[in-house]
């Protein structure tokens, strides 16, 4: 064993990853759990937001067409960009910013000035958040799965055979026991196969997250690229990482969809 | 909101940068994409385990980590590359004749500009999408209209484009169309590796004129209305190539 490490010693890269990979496991780490969250935060955007765009009436189904096509018709960095930079346009600063001072003030300018303390107190507090990168990248994250997650959802949901409907209302269901005993379990069931490939997209897009300064997979790439100047070695040591989950997640959704398609398969003789 | 102070100038050429790279891309797409397709149905073992290599390797990597091996590495081996063989010739040369002085046949230091590294790395992803488009669509026309065309006596290049491709591009413009709109919005990562698109553009803007938002959100409007125009574009294709039905 000891003459193996010593002849794999003799390769610069082996001695690269026995420096650098408590970084790249960080870095992974950090990956995971990020795209697991937003893609957890981003259902719950995105049943809502499917179903919304569904309905027959206008004021459901504009807000919710309206989210969905900007965030699928712009790029996920334009996004990112937008709150991780942009955020500072308005609330840079604010959680110190100051309640007008009014002498004497009339009952009136009372309930004005305690309106200001908690908006300003609110705004403080979701700036002081959006200073965080990995949050940044969180909301950017949830808010693009979540519309992609909405489309996928809106369409599972437009294939659903109308007859279930029609005998579920026969049953004298309302709306929401519809939705929630018929049209939902069924409609994720078939959403299955475009939802993992919205995973994995989710997991390519997180490489994002390196830009604004997080340490995920990217991150530890670009961190150990700069200390050695070893472009191949950095990336591909992370481009195989990333495989490796692509494919853990190709593997799980498989064993997943055999579990929810099970009455699907053909019949053992 | 929208008062640009004097940036408009430098928004609109990055947006063509970006048209120019997206476009570009996609011409080196499809050619990959054609290639990698016929590779894939090809009856040569070996080019189809290249071509199934490259398709599978692509998909599984993020595009970003991509680019910055294909232009921070691509740059390093280009130069390793000149330096070595101007090392190789020159010590070659200097056997042959003492008098041999130092010469670079090969530029001493080339410098990868992002332009083309982000062209040559977004072209070079999307083949690998296109492949599995393309090879989807030729697998849908059914055989026996090839065979029947040939039996006719039509030359190949006439059964490709009176038959073959008419009825390949009804299968493959759904997808080939996904594929163009995941394109175009890639291109806002070639700002990450200095190419001045809209997004660096939209950035340095913002940072100057302390309005990010507002410059950033008018770089997404930009990105928009290129979906839309697309999004009409191929609707009308797709009427082209429809089955006619009764």
């Amino acid at each position: 064993m000891n003459a193996i490490g010593q002849w794999l010693m003799q390769f610069e890269y082996v001695q690269l990853l026995q420096q650098e990979w408590p970084l790249y496991l960080e870095g992974m780490w950090t990956t995971f759990w990020l795209v697991a969250l937003s893609l957890f935060l981003g259902l719950f955007i995105a049943v809502p937001a499917g179903i919304m765009r569904n309905s027959s009436q206008a004021k459901w189904r504009l807000p919710a067409w309206a989210f969905i096509y900007f965030f699928r018709g712009t790029p996920l960095l334009i996004q990112l960009f937008l709150i991780y930079y942009g955020a500072g346009q308005f609330l840079g600063g604010a959680d110190s910013w100051q309640v007008t001072q009014v002498d004497n003030p009339s009952a009136w300018q009372q309930i004005v000035l305690v309106l200001q303390s908690v908006w300003f107190s609110l705004c403080g507090y979701i700036w002081h958040w959006l200073q965080e990168a990995w949050f940044c990248a969180l909301l950017a994250f949830t808010l693009n799965t979540g519309a992609y997650t909405a489309e996928i959802v809106r369409g599972s949901i437009n294939t659903m055979p109308v007859g279930e409907i029609e005998a579920a209302k026969a049953f004298g269901m309302n709306q929401v026991k519809i939705m929630s005993r018929i049209i939902l379990p069924s409609a994720f069931r078939r959403a299955l196969p475009a939802y993992s490939n919205e995973v994995i997209f989710m997991l390519h897009g997180s490489a994002l997250a390196g830009v604004v300064t997080i340490v995920d997979l990217t991150g530890a790439a670009r961190i150990v690229n700069s200390r050695y100047y070893a472009p191949f070695e950095a990336f591909i040591t992370a481009g195989l990482l990333y495989m490796l989950m692509t494919f853990v997640i190709v593997y799980v959704f498989k064993l997943w969809e055999k579990r929810w398609h099970k009455h699907l398969k053909p019949l053992q003789v | 909101m929208l008062d640009l102070q004097g940036y408009e100038a430098s928004i609109l050429s990055g947006s063509w940068v970006t048209l120019q790279v997206a476009l570009l891309s996609l011409l080196l797409a499809m050619l990959l994409g054609i290639v990698g397709a016929m590779s894939k149905l090809s009856s040569f073992a070996p080019l189809r385990w290249l071509a199934t290599a490259y398709t599978t390797v692509i998909r599984g990597i993020p595009d970003l980590i991509l680019m910055m091996l294909i232009f921070f590495g691509g740059q390093l081996f280009i130069n390793d590359f000149s330096a070595n063989t101007n090392e190789w010739l020159n010590d070659y040369f200097s056997q042959q004749n003492p008098q041999h002085e130092w010469t670079s046949y090969l530029p001493d230091y080339i410098d990868v500009s992002p332009f083309f590294a982000g062209i040559a790395t977004i072209g070079f992803i999307f083949g690998a999408y296109m492949a599995e488009t393309f090879r989807g669509a030729i697998i849908a026309v059914d055989k026996g209209q090839l065979e029947a065309a040939r039996a006719y006596g039509m030359s190949q290049w006439q059964v490709f484009h009176r038959v073959m491709f008419p009825q390949m591009m009804r299968h493959a413009l759904p997808g080939f169309g996904n594929n163009w709109l995941v394109l175009l919005k890639t291109t806002a990562l070639v700002s990450i590796i200095g190419l001045e698109d809209m997004v660096k553009a939209a950035g340095d803007a913002g940072g100057s004129t302390q309005m990010p938002f507002t410059f950033y959100f008018i770089v997404a409007l930009i990105f928009l209305f290129f979906t839309a125009i697309s999004t009409t574009l191929l609707k009308r294709a797709e009427q082209k190539y429809a089955i006619v039905t009764r």
